[in-house]
């Protein structure tokens, strides 16, 4: 059978074209005089945008619901972590879904995983570049005590608390998930009582 | 599938150029006095039918009285291999040949067996610890070490 030059196709291009020119036309047609931007916020009185809180609330709400770990994941913890990052988990529920590859862009570090002595010196190293005000929680049970590996090796660290102090310890071999995000939420609630601003002080000025 | 040459049937053919060269050998490997290793290990490499041109791993155990250093050599060619042994009955200080001049892929793993084992090979280029760290007490690998 011989094919025309304009039925090329199992449909007619041609009538596509017209579909497609027609939705374009259909737009055009209803299209409106330049909308105005909404800007009458702008006059309203300021009264109604106050809230009342205090300095210290505020700023703990503020570093506690943006924690952006350093990468420092020595071992296998390391994938309980990527799960926990993953969409099944999710830690972005709990605005802390930005891995940082900069320690200095970072102010919580997870240390998922065993620990040698001779990469020690680089997570110190790691743990000194991070900006203050900054967090650690020992992930796994090689973080917290050198697990399996503590009483026999000659060449595993006994714990990340020898070398950097820890603020939250998360037990399992690996830890799941959930706890892991668990250990985050107790984070969250530690630094939440934190006292930035010494009243005393400002009040003694 | 790779074919595993006898080490009795290359055990003969080293006799008869290096008399005196294999302590023990067997269907499945042959052991070398290590005075011979490197002209042994140079003939494997180089002499054609042989031409065991790919060194798969360096490795070494500990027996209490010797160490024994095991050499598992392929040749990519005629898809054939052998595993050449040699034994350092010396636990001080031992020392054994090293095989960097003939296979490059013994570079890190003679490091690996000075670290762990404290072997060290004569005519390494670089003949130090890898894993651990320089001031480390001992050698780790070794039966005797707490």
């Amino acid at each position: 059978m011989e094919v025309s030059g304009v039925r090329k196709y199992i449909y007619s291009d041609t009538e596509l074209d017209r579909e497609e020119g027609q939705i374009i036309e259909d737009l055009k047609a209803n299209s409106q005089p330049t909308i105005p931007d909404p800007d009458q916020w702008l006059d309203e009185k300021p009264e109604q945008n106050i809230l009342l809180t205090t300095v210290d609330w505020f700023i703990n709400w503020g570093r506690r619901s943006s924690l952006w770990p350093a990468i420092c994941f020595p071992a296998c913890c390391a994938f309980e972590l990527i799960a926990a990052n993953g969409p099944r988990f999710d830690l972005a529920r709990f605005g802390m879904e930005i891995l940082r590859a900069s320690p200095r862009q970072a102010d919580l570090m997870i240390t998922a995983g065993t620990l040698t002595w001779k990469m020690a010196p680089n997570v110190r190293r790691i743990y000194n570049q991070m900006a203050e005000p900054k967090w650690v929680i020992a992930m796994g049970a090689c973080a917290i005590s050198g697990g399996i590996f503590a009483s026999a090796s000659y060449a595993v660290v006994p714990g990340y608390n020898h070398i950097i102090p820890v603020d939250v310890y998360v037990p399992g071999c690996p830890p799941r998930p959930e706890a892991l995000i668990y250990g985050i939420q107790m984070l969250q609630k530690k630094i939440a009582q934190k006292r930035n601003v010494d009243i005393g002080k400002l009040v003694r000025r | 599938m790779t074919l595993a040459l006898s080490g009795k049937e290359i055990a003969s053919q080293l006799e008869e150029k290096f008399p005196d060269s294999i302590v023990e050998s067997s269907q499945d490997y042959l052991v070398v006095k290590n005075d011979f290793l490197l002209d042994v290990a140079a003939f494997l490499k180089n002499t054609p039918g042989l031409d065991f041109n790919y060194l798969n791993y360096v490795t070494a155990i500990d027996y209490y009285d010797h160490f024994e250093v095991v050499y598992m050599l392929s040749s990519l060619e005629h898809n054939h291999s052998l595993v050449m042994k040699t034994r350092c009955y010396d636990r001080e200080n031992p020392v054994l040949p090293s095989v960097v001049s003939l296979w490059q892929g013994a570079d890190f793993q003679e490091r690996e067996i000075y670290d762990l084992m404290g072997i060290k090979f004569e005519g390494h280029p670089n003949m130090k610890r890898i894993f651990l760290w320089e001031g480390f007490p001992g050698h780790p690998l070794r039966k005797d070490y707490m």
